[in-house]
């Protein structure tokens, strides 16, 4: 295989307790540590191992965002990926057009195989493999844990609800990883260095000639019902207690 | 008016609980007329429990070899084949329905509600945010079919009093062969259903082995209950991936929910918001899990659960 493309996703850290503005506007992240997705690490560490077993020649990561992605862009670099690609807009695109937006780098690359991130931890959409497969009319494969490649073809084993499922896919195709497709290396700081130097490339999202408009508008932003914090029994005698009082028992 | 299409969740011979708490969430829009579609190699079976539910009137059965699998590469352009006339296509947050409604949405050139949780009209919903921590109301155009997965912990499932009438549905459309399906490793269990059971017994990281992890089953038995785990303890191969609970996991309600040696981190706790009732048994009295639950219990598990095992003979 010549080319895997990874989708890199600037989203706030994920250890980051995010809060609904007063007024409703939308969610207040001034400020917040920024990480790259959790999955699409995964995804990234997915592709470099690909590559590192002799199976790929080259690993690029996309991101479309802002131009801070650039230090999503890095990180990845730092890992291991050979260059970058940043789709610059300041606005939030929705999945659709997330999508299209990473079709149209597709049919620059070429790659055999994309990977990205089963799910973005901001908006937790889940759809950006789907619908980019859909739009390119080739397989996908989401929810990975297990990636295997033979002759052109993929076998990919799925983190589904009942258990794990193993489809074959023919490349290229578009790959959604899940949490234990593998575990993520950690950045040496030598790499960060000559993660400077790797080619990093920007392209204004207006270049690719896509229209960037709300279809799903969000009109209100709420915090969660919250739980209230309950009692504490000092033991178990005092728990099935509790849960008789509750008719649970 | 609304006409709304759903697509059935299945096995081949079993339709999944969660295709009806899709049918109640289609059901809350005013005057929405529903039908329910069912991709199988035969679909019979399925149909005649689909007819079942109440609110749908009619259900489609699109039988073809190629739909014996669940694969959303062929089942898509089957569905966009039949979409027209419709103002919406529901599926449920299942990871059926998370694997194919998108790309149904794209093939229809419309983005998608993921995890739909609550109706607010015909064209306004709510959907949780930031692994819960937000709730955004969204608007879809109501000049566009609305594609949405349904968040099935909001929804309590649709009766079974209805007589659907059953249809057959001849379908052309372009069905690749670029995606093959190889087999299914399904975990074997006859405790009750994680995403249905009343109750559910979780262990987290705290249990320390597969072995050691038995205690959780024990108790699970003793209830009648169901199995979860957080990811930490799946991570470590204590159980299988499909017990987990949270963000990326199973979102579940039960009635009652016990979580064991789990401190409660945002990602675990997002998939339990809607449980009656949550108990926390975890030796650290500030563990975070601990801030709601409706009972808490601080100790060591490995002494207080087979107590609680003993109390409840
Ligand atoms: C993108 C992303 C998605 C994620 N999705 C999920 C998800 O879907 N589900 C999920 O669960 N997690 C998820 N996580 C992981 C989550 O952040 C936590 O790491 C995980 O839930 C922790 O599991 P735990 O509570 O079992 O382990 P820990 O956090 O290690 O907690 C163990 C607890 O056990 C207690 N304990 C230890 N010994 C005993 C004892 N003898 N008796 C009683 N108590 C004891 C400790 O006090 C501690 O509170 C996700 C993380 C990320 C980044
Ligand atoms: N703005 C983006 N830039 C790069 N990759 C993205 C972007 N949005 C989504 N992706 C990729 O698509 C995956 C799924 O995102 P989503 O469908 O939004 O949940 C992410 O994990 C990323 O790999």
């Amino acid at each position: 295989m010549d080319k895997i493309l990874v989708g890199l996703k600037r989203v706030v850290d994920y250890n980051v307790r995010v809060r609904v503005k007063s007024d409703g506007s939308g969610v207040d992240i001034e400020g917040a540590k920024m990480s790259i997705n959790p999955f699409d690490e995964i995804a990234l560490e997915e592709a470099l191992r690909i590559k590192e077993r002799g199976e790929a020649s080259e690993v690029i990561v996309v991101s479309i965002g802002p131009s801070e992605a650039q230090q999503q862009l890095r990180t990845g670099l730092a890992m291991g990926a050979d260059r970058a690609i940043l789709i610059e807009t300041g606005e939030t695109i929705d999945a659709l057009t997330g999508a299209k937006i990473l079709l149209e780098v597709v049919k620059k690359e070429s790659p055999d195989l994309v990977i990205v991130g089963k799910q973005a931890i901001d908006n937790d959409n889940n759809q950006t493999a789907q619908m980019l497969a859909a739009l390119w009319d080739r397989p996908q494969a989401t929810f990975a844990s297990k990636v295997e490649f033979s002759d052109g073809v993929a076998k990919v084993t799925r983190e589904v609800d009942v258990g794990l499922e193993t489809i074959e896919i023919d490349l290229p195709a578009v790959i959604s990883a899940d949490l234990r497709l593998n575990e993520p290396r950690y950045v040496k700081l030598p790499d960060i260095m000559k993660a400077k130097k790797k080619p990093l490339e920007q392209i204004p999202v207006a270049d690719l000639g896509i229209e960037i408009g709300e279809q799903i508008k969000e009109v209100k932003f709420e915090a969660p019902a919250q739980r209230q914090k309950g009692i504490v029994v000092q033991d178990v005698a005092g728990l099935v207690a509790a849960l008789k009082d509750k008719g649970l028992l | 008016m609304s006409k709304i299409l759903i697509i059935a969740d299945h096995d081949g011979s079993n339709l999944n609980a969660a295709t009806a708490k899709c049918v109640a969430c289609a059901n809350q829009i005013a005057g929405a007329e529903i039908h329910v579609a069912i991709f199988a190699e035969d679909g019979s079976a399925v149909a005649a429990q689909a007819s079942a539910l109440d609110a749908v009137s009619k259900v489609l059965k699109v039988d073809n070899p190629a739909n014996k699998s669940p694969l959303a590469a062929v089942i898509a352009p089957q569905v966009t084949a039949i979409a027209a006339g419709y103002t919406h296509v529901f599926g449920a947050s299942t990871t059926f329905g998370k694997d194919l409604m998108p790309r149904v949405a794209a093939l229809l050139g419309v983005n998608q509600i993921s995890d739909l949780m609550e109706v607010v009209d015909a064209h306004t919903f709510k959907r949780p945010i930031y692994a819960g921590n937000a709730i955004v109301t969204v608007e879809s155009p109501a000049d566009q079919i609305t594609v949405a997965t349904v968040r099935t912990a909001s929804f309590t499932a649709s009766g079974q009093g209805g007589s659907a009438t059953i249809e057959f549905a001849a379908v052309t459309a372009a069905i690749p062969t670029h995606t093959r399906y190889i087999e299914l490793k399904a975990g074997k269990s006859d405790r009750p259903d994680l995403q249905t059971a009343s109750t559910v017994v979780s262990g987290g990281r705290a249990l320390g082995s597969a072995e050691k992890f038995q205690l959780i089953y024990d108790l699970a038995d003793a209830l009648g209950a169901g199995v979860g785990a957080s990811r930490a303890a799946v991570d470590a191969g204590y159980v299988p991936n499909e017990l987990q609970v949270g963000q990326t996991g199973k979102i579940i309600a039960p009635e009652l929910y016990i979580a064991i040696g789990i401190s409660g981190a945002i990602q675990h706790i997002t998939g339990i918001k809607d449980a009656g009732t949550i108990v926390a048994i975890n030796k650290d009295e500030d563990a975070p899990i601990f801030e709601i639950a409706d009972i808490g219990l601080v100790g060591d598990l490995f002494s207080v659960v087979p107590e609680l095992q003993a109390a409840l003979k």
